[in-house]
């Protein structure tokens, strides 16, 4: 892919955007500064350089271990353009709120909500910040590295029998 | 001869009367409710696409009396479980299961209903005999629509050997308690 958007990137940028780097399959990326994400996923749309138009997908990462421990992850897309740029935001656990792009793409609404679901991270200013996928009596983020893979949280009461292969029920497990 | 003598026998072959009366009738409540299985299809995954190549022209389910899907519980006998059940419709399954009238079969259709399949993680109910009693199990993944009328002609045969009645009711005290 062309350098374009990264070094308009580092150039407009150049505190907030702190690394530029070409990913596999040769994917312009970037890591972002938290505080400042809103602000260059404004310019990334507005600019009619880069018009980026789509947010297909926006996800976290848990690098349990490492510091900082979370990573927030934007897709963009230009369908104008025909262009793609990847932006990385760490987020550390002592601090899981990064500002909310749902104002500048509405599709990014639920993915927001995926992320807090499933991580635990919080969007300032999403217009509802709730579970996307988990119910609300759920306690914890289910795709945290330090979540138990087999703990499961059941609604309703559930018969504890033991079965040949997967010992006993719901609780107890993993 | 004393009266005690000859009781007991007229008692005991009255029984036999009305046993083989009963019996006579439970195979044929039960010859009947075998083969007008109305269903109600609970899809919650891809299975689903397989039960409509079971209900259409090739496979036919309506050979075996068990044509008409019904979408309310309440005019269903038999309960298709068919897909994957998470801990969040867990509560919705058991609720459709006891809006069924009595009586009432289930059928845990693929491997993901009969026991959680491969989905063995914080989400998922580790087969919908935790939470609802199950008459077949088909595994699969999923069943072709074969193992799934193999599973119902099972189903047709624990039927017809259930015991039946013409009236069937709870006792009252228990009806009153509302079970």
């Amino acid at each position: 892919m062309s350098k374009a958007v990264t070094a308009a990137l580092k150039e407009k940028f150049p505190d907030a955007v702190q690394e530029v780097y070409e990913g596999v399959g040769g994917d312009d990326c970037a890591f972002v500064k938290k505080d400042a994400v809103a602000e260059v996923c404004r310019f990334l749309k507005e600019d009619p350089a880069m018009a980026f138009n789509m947010a297909p997908y926006v996800t976290a990462v848990d690098y349990l271990g490492q510091e900082p421990r979370f990573e927030v992850v934007y897709n963009l897309v230009s369908t104008r353009l025909n262009h793609r740029v990847r932006l990385r935001v760490k987020v550390p656990e002592s601090d899981l709120e990064v500002p909310t792009v749902t104002h500048l793409w509405r599709g990014a609404d639920w993915f927001e909500r995926y992320c807090f679901d499933m991580y635990g991270i919080r969007f300032l200013g999403h217009p509802d910040m709730r579970r996307l996928f988990m119910y609300d009596e759920f306690v914890g983020h289910p795709l945290r590295k330090d979540y138990p893979l087999k703990g499961r949280q059941p609604l309703t009461a559930e018969r504890n029998f033991r079965d040949l292969y997967r010992g006993p029920g719901p609780s107890g497990r993993d | 001869m004393a009266e005690t003598d000859t009781l007991p026998a007229i008692a005991t072959r009255r029984e036999e009367a009305t046993g083989f009366f009963q019996k006579l009738v439970s195979k044929g409540l039960g010859w009947a409710r075998k083969n007008s299985l109305y269903q109600y299809p609970f899809v919650t995954a891809c299975c689903g696409i397989e039960y409509m190549s079971l209900a259409s022209a090739r496979y036919d389910i309506a050979r075996f009396g068990a044509e008409v899907p019904r979408f309310s519980p309440r005019q269903a006998d038999l309960l298709l479980v068919v897909g994957t059940i998470n801990c969040k419709q867990a509560p919705i399954l058991q609720r459709i299961y006891e809006q069924m009238a009595d009586p009432k079969w289930v059928m845990a259709y693929g491997v993901c209903a009969s026991s959680g399949g491969f989905y063995d993680n914080y989400a998922t109910v580790q087969g919908i005999d935790r939470i609802i009693p199950v008459d077949v199990y088909v595994p699969g993944c999923p069943p072709r629509p074969e193992q799934v009328l193999d599973g119902l002609m099972l189903l047709q045969k624990k039927i017809q050997e259930q015991e039946h009645k013409l009236i069937d009711r709870l006792p009252a005290a228990e009806l009153a308690r509302g079970r």
